[in-house]
């Protein structure tokens, strides 16, 4: 049967060299799509040990005799199996792009295909189904487009009941929905928000993580904003997103972290966030941060870091919003295991992608740079030398390190009095070591914090050849002003 | 980076913060030629700041890295056959009968016995073609309703709708989902050829292009009582 093996790497049919290659290969072009705007993505369900039986046949590529004769049989086999089996080995052959060009080509086989896929016969709509998903999933838009006529079919069969159906239903729009605005311009009339909308009452795992992925599609198209976005925020939807996404011994991971993009997708688009507060998103990412250092800590669960990224992305930007206030003077939000729980996913985050470093730090900011309280939990909670030890880690890194004490420290001479001594004074002086002009001009930031607020500060700057570290910059035109400010002040006071 | 080891122990412990310290600013803080000040940040959807992360996701989307989660065995059993009545379907597979009985024996008109993908559309089935007062109201107001989930819009006709259906919702012109209620014509032998020409799917039109073969399992005549055979017969002669 159609499934999809989980938490099972793929049997390496390569060296590890060649998968490390290809690997950096794709993340290479993904930068490059980022870059353009074109990053998309498509997700192909396949069953891993049909695959692998199959591996022989997927390399015949099918003519135009070959597929009408397998469209006949389906159609007009006799017997039950021979229809089956010829739609079979026409989806296996539709693997190959050069196959599925000649397929869309020849006259009238979508329709058969459309006309399959509707009938009576539950196998055959099955592997019907399956065809029309391989189509969704190539990379030619001539063949993704062909697939068309079957979209308000698709749509119509979200309220269908059969769960492995539906979810084939749901990954093929999906695939489509990323194609194009043309696509799309299709399925929002023929009405794919309620249609969502009420499939995400399904209490199958697998459809709901097949309609997250369909959903973050939809929400990441450029048009999202103005034209898909209000009718999601205007439907059910968010209600029952937020409810996937609670934690407790429900959450299951794989929907969680579809949900948790789509979040991310309708949060940074900036379209009603006061809406989304309401609804109880602020504290539901909140109680999901906590769960998540929870998990890290507990299991060495490959993937926490994919839902970890959406959350700290949808609490910082929420975070910004005027009605986040209003909610964060609510305890929840003064709740210093906040804090606990974000440095818990900034450790794991070290270890395991150093790169989501910055959205970790990003959080740390928007939690402190408006928050005595949260300040004081920093302090209280002696996370102060922790967060020094990432000012190593990179640039980007180091700076926000350096904002984020620089939040504590413009808090006043109660704040810089927990700052002092510790190993921060002898921390700044590397990162004045920095060639990077941003992160030493950070550095002189909190030194005037420090020095304005710490008594002794200055005295001990001078005695560890602190002139000499500023010194290296006073030619810099975007330092020198505030190296002279510094020198001034360590040495008059 | 070493955590204090209290940290878990709180992050286990009660919500609460202790007293924030006191802020006491000085206006000399920050000015020129320093600039700082806290700031809330705030990242738009296509910043290079989410760079990393999206390159992950879709990573992540290409089946390139390690999945989550775990997916359920799906075990096979011995073969057994559809338990409905007329139905002798055999599967080796639960899913495989829970397709099978979804579609076909899911949502299933009890008077003609069509199968129908969702409810919505075999509600709409049983108020057009089985509801004697549907034809009624009918005649005085908008009664066919649009097919899409989400739309409340209604049409006096059957052909409204499906104008409505092609021109607002972009949907096909031959939607299967969407046939009118066939008139009789002079030689038709009997209820069991209607189930023909209109089972679930069924392409019997020959201007459709390729016709598809009713399947044989499917072909008996609803058991409706002789009564309302001949008043199902009565509603088909008189409607247009």
């Amino acid at each position: 049967m159609w499934s999809r093996e989980r938490g099972r790497l793929k049997p390496l049919r390569c060296g590890v060299e060649e998968l490390r290659c290809r690997r950096r290969e794709r993340e290479a072009a993904l930068r490059k799509a980022r870059r353009e705007q074109q990053l998309v993505s498509k997700r192909l369900l396949r069953d891993e040990a049909l695959e692998e039986a199959e591996e022989g046949c997927v390399a015949v590529i099918f003519g135009e005799a070959e597929i009408q004769q397998f469209l006949r049989l389906a159609q007009r086999g006799t017997e039950e199996k021979e229809r089956e089996g010829a739609l079979v080995s026409l989806r296996r052959g539709l693997q190959r792009p050069e196959t599925q060009q000649t397929f869309i080509r020849l006259e009238g086989s979508i329709r058969t295909l459309v006309g399959l896929l509707t009938s009576n016969r539950a196998l055959l709509q099955l592997e019907a189904a399956r065809c029309l998903h391989e189509l969704s999933h190539s990379e030619q838009s001539a063949v993704v487009e062909a697939c068309l006529p079957a979209t308000s079919y698709l749509l119509t069969y979200l309220s269908g009941h059969s769960s492995d159906f539906i979810e084939l239903c749901l990954y093929t729009l999906g695939n489509l929905i990323v194609e194009s605005e043309a696509v799309r311009r299709q399925l929002l009339p023929q009405g794919i928000v309620p249609a969502l909308a009420a499939c995400i009452q399904s209490p199958h795992l697998t459809v709901l993580e097949a309609l997250g992925y369909a959903l973050s599609q939809l929400l990441q198209a450029k048009e999202a904003p103005e034209k898909i976005i209000p009718s999601v925020l205007g439907s059910t939807l968010p209600q029952h997103m937020l409810q996937l996404l609670q934690p407790g011994p429900k959450l299951n991971l794989g929907v969680a972290v579809e949900f948790a993009w789509c979040l991310h997708y309708i949060i940074c688009s900036q379209v009603n966030n006061a809406l989304l507060i309401t609804q109880g998103a602020l504290s539901t990412l909140g109680l999901l941060l906590l769960d998540l250092a929870g998990a890290v800590q507990r299991t060495e669960d490959a993937g926490l870091e994919l839902l970890a990224c959406p959350v700290l992305r949808g609490l910082s930007n929420l975070l910004t919003e005027a009605a986040a206030e209003a909610v964060g003077r609510q305890l929840q939000l003064r709740d210093e295991r906040v804090v606990a729980a974000l440095f818990i996913l900034l450790q794991f985050l070290l270890q395991k992608q150093p790169s989501l470093l910055p959205e970790g730090l990003w959080l740390l900011n928007n939690l402190t740079a408006n928050s005595p309280s949260f300040c004081t939990s920093l302090l209280s909670l002696d996370l102060i030398e922790p967060l020094l030890h990432l000012l190593s880690v990179s640039n980007v890194v180091s700076v926000l390190v350096l904002t984020v004490l620089c939040n504590v420290a413009e808090k006043g001479p109660a704040y810089c009095q927990r700052l002092w001594p510790g190993p921060l004074l002898s921390s700044l002086l590397d990162t004045l070591a920095f060639s990077d002009t941003e992160v030493v001009g950070q550095s002189l930031e909190l030194l005037q914090l420090l020095f304005l607020y710490q008594p002794g500060a200055a005295q001990a700057f001078l005695q560890q050849s602190g002139l000499q570290a500023l010194q290296r910059h006073e030619e810099v035109a975007q330092l020198q002003d505030r190296v002279h400010a510094l020198q001034q002040i360590a040495l008059h006071g | 980076m070493q955590l204090p080891p209290a940290l878990h122990a709180r992050l286990a412990g009660a919500p609460g913060s202790a007293e924030p310290l006191p802020v006491e600013r000085n206006p000399a803080a920050g000015t020129a030629p320093f600039r700082f000040a806290p700031r809330l940040v705030r990242f738009p959807r296509e910043h290079d700041f989410f760079e990393d992360g999206d390159v992950q996701r879709h990573l992540y989307l290409q089946d390139v890295l390690t999945q989550v989660g775990g997916a359920p065995e799906r075990p096979r059993v011995p073969e057994f056959t559809c338990q409905v009545a007329g139905c002798c379907q055999a599967f080796g597979a639960l899913d495989d009968y829970e397709h099978h009985y979804h579609a076909l024996h899911g949502n299933v008109c009890s008077f003609c016995e069509r199968a129908f993908p969702s409810g919505r559309l075999l509600d709409a089935h049983i108020l057009e073609w089985h509801d004697s007062l549907f034809q009624i109201l009918a005649e005085r107001q908008d009664m066919y309703q649009c097919l899409v989930e989400g739309c409340t819009e209604k049409f006096r006709t059957s052909r409204d709708r499906k104008e409505h259906l092609v021109m607002r919702h972009l949907y096909p012109v031959d939607f299967r989902f969407d046939k009118p209620r066939k008139s009789r014509g002079p030689a038709m032998p009997g209820a069991a050829e209607q189930v023909l020409a209109e089972t679930l799917g069924d392409d019997g039109v020959p201007s459709e292009g390729d016709a598809m073969e009713v399947c044989s399992e499917h072909v008996e005549p609803p058991p409706e009582p002789a009564g309302e055979r001949r008043a199902y017969s009565h509603r088909c002669l008189t409607r247009i």
